[in-house]
């Protein structure tokens, strides 16, 4: 891989955006690289604004804090555009040339005027039903972010599926405390299933569908993300 | 400059209440590990961790008697930790305040019982509980606190922001600032230990800044869980416990505070002197303990970018951009700002034409620290400064620099 891995994840309070960040990073440091990941976010409230970012590299990082110049861009939820519910206007700004684009959605949320700057700027868009593969694999919503860093591996083709089930095993097979809103999140889920195994399988299950459709995509268009 | 002390012949030793080798009164499974072992021999494992859990991992190790919790982001998971190391029986004590001025009112009481005492804070927090740093200081109580800074004004913030630190500087504490997750690890432990010596014995504000720490997962190098630091020990106080009956010259029967005569003024002057004086004899310590109160890169290139904190690690990033360009830039790290280290800044900054500050703040204080031990200090250049809790990006430290070198148009 090049220098740098810069990922940027827009996302909406209680969607696990800050999680998703965690566990990549987590991959990353399993595979051997360098990476660091830190989320922004206000108050801990749910539907508000929140994001958080991944740096993956062979050396060393230092940088930290927001990421201005993402090469890959992970947005949650429709209303992070629709809504301008996020920390740069528009959503895409910064973006690298060639950087790709995730979008939690079945429909085109762009304007006329966002896809002829994208594509001036050769960035690839990608939707990506991470809510519709969520309820239907992982049996509830709350997968949504399972399913997003599947769909993340898939196209940047960095990270493989054995270090993703290993960062999920860390952070959901053990004791983890977190701040108040993440805990009472974690408790949530964990009610959804009578094992936590099963919450594990469910999600590493919903990581691999989107990592197989990402691929697959990724293969058909062209798309050579490993060259990042 | 001060001379380095061999920290292998200056063991932290040498009172016979310390008890090398001995089970901890806490957790059964802790050793009272000798120092030097800890920090320089023990073999590390690498962990993946957030800042907030490496206070906890820090404070683990410290063989604490009291942590005294209140919540305010962006410390609050991290002194939620702390509470679940006391339920596992890792700390003497461990209860919640009703106010960052009360914590910090509870903390002294704690450590003039003798007790090695630790908290944490951050932002307005931090202001709340201003008036007791002095009242610390004043009265030699080694505690530490970890400050996990971020915007102090209103409209409020929770994002990171130096300011607070500026406030800190002159409260006769000691304060260093961590630029990474493992300064942070080391700072915590060996802030202790410095700030326990006899001819220290004043406490220590370790400072990081918020979320680009405390929220950032880092690898950090860790020693074994087993060794854990010997315990305070209350005997080897320069002072007995002081109040406003116990001052630190006996030499009345009315409170302290009286204007009786000359000698009050005189005590009050020169005890605020000796307390500073103290600050000053931890760079014996600290330096050993540190490797220096700074750290430096490439000290011969005419550009340096000089500053303390994550405002290090972005310069780090300007550094190797401006590499690939062909522009040589070194680097000064502070470690500690109070003391501050004035030579060892003066002797690196030398033969620098232009010394680059940026910094997390509005007021550019680090800036003006600099500028004012330097001389032909219109080398300095204040900034590039973020505030409010925006990201500096090493890309806009390099177009900053490039401007001010003249290699960019002013206009870009």
């Amino acid at each position: 891989m090049k220098d740098r891995l810069n990922i940027r994840i827009s996302g909406l309070g209680g969607q696990g955006a800050v999680t998703a960040a965690h566990l990549l990073a987590m991959a990353a440091n399993r595979e051997g690289l360098y990476s660091i990941s830190n989320p922004f976010f206000g108050a801990e409230k749910r539907m508000a604004p929140a994001e958080s970012y991944v740096r993956i590299g062979p050396e060393r990082i230092y940088d930290r804090g927001e990421l201005v110049y993402p090469d890959v861009i992970m947005i949650f939820h429709p209303q992070v555009i629709t809504m301008q519910k996020s920390y740069t206007a528009p959503f895409y700004d910064g973006v690298k040339r060639d950087g790709v684009i995730i979008i939690n959605t079945t429909v085109d949320l762009l304007t006329e005027e966002d896809h002829q700057r994208l594509e001036a700027n050769n960035n690839t868009v990608y939707h990506c039903d991470a809510t519709g593969m969520a309820l239907e694999i992982g049996g509830t919503e709350l997968s949504t972010n399972m399913a997003m860093i599947g769909a993340c591996a898939g196209l940047t083709n960095v990270l493989g599926l054995e270090s993703m089930e290993a960062a999920l095993q860390e952070r959901f097979g053990k004791k983890y405390v977190a701040s108040g809103g993440t805990a009472s999140l974690d408790e949530a889920i964990k009610k959804k299933y009578a094992k936590k195994e099963m919450l594990l399988k469910a999600n590493m299950e919903t990581i691999v569908e989107s990592y197989g459709r990402a691929r697959k995509w990724a293969e058909e268009n062209n798309l050579v993300m490993a060259a990042v | 400059m001060n001379k380095k002390v061999d920290f292998e012949n200056r063991r932290i030793l040498g009172s016979k209440h310390l008890k090398i080798g001995e089970t901890s009164r806490y957790h059964k499974d802790q050793v009272y590990t000798d120092p030097h072992e800890i920090f320089f021999e023990a073999e590390t494992k690498p962990s993946f961790v957030t800042g907030s859990e490496v206070i906890r991992d820090a404070l683990k190790r410290a063989s604490l008697d009291c942590f005294v919790a209140y919540p305010i982001t962006p410390q609050s998971e991290a002194a939620a930790l702390v509470g679940e190391l006391f339920a596992e029986g890792y700390l003497g004590e461990y209860f919640r305040g009703e106010s960052e001025f009360a914590v910090m009112g509870q903390c002294a009481g704690a450590s003039f019982g003798g007790a090695r005492t630790s908290t944490t804070t951050a932002g307005p927090g931090t202001m709340r509980a201003m008036e007791n740093f002095p009242m610390w200081a004043g009265s030699r109580l080694p505690i530490q606190i970890t400050v996990t800074c971020r915007g102090i004004n209103s409209p409020l913030s929770i994002q990171p922001d130096t300011l607070e630190i500026y406030y800190l500087l002159e409260t006769g504490m000691m304060v260093w600032h961590a630029e990474s997750a493992q300064d942070l690890f080391d700072f915590i432990l060996k802030g202790i230990i410095v700030a326990e010596q006899p001819d220290v014995h004043v406490p220590i504000a370790v400072c990081c800044d918020g979320f680009f720490v405390t929220h950032t997962k880092d690898t950090v190098n860790l020693p074994p869980e087993h060794m854990v630091l010997p315990p305070y020990d209350p005997y080897r106080s320069p002072v007995p416990c002081m109040d406003m009956e116990c001052p630190p010259v006996r030499m009345m029967r009315d409170p302290f505070i009286m204007k009786s005569n000359y000698i009050h003024y005189a005590t009050h002057a020169s005890w605020q002197q000796e307390v500073h004086a103290a600050v000053d004899r931890s760079r014996k310590h600290a330096n050993a303990i540190l490797d220096g109160l700074i750290e430096t890169e490439n000290l011969d290139c005419e550009i340096l970018l000089v500053s303390s904190g994550t405002a290090v690690s972005q310069g780090r990033e300007a550094i190797r951009l401006l590499g690939k360009e062909g522009i040589d830039v070194g680097l000064v790290k502070i470690k500690t700002l109070r003391p501050f280290p004035k030579e060892e800044v003066l002797e690196a900054t030398k033969n620098a034409k232009h010394i680059i500050v940026p910094e997390f703040n509005v007021t550019g204080w680090m800036a003006r620290e600099i500028k004012s031990i330097i001389p032909n200090n219109e080398r300095v250049m204040e900034g590039p400064h973020v505030c409010g809790g925006m990201t500096m990006p090493s890309e806009v430290i390099v177009e900053e620099i490039k401007k001010h070198l003249g290699l960019a148009k002013k206009s870009d």
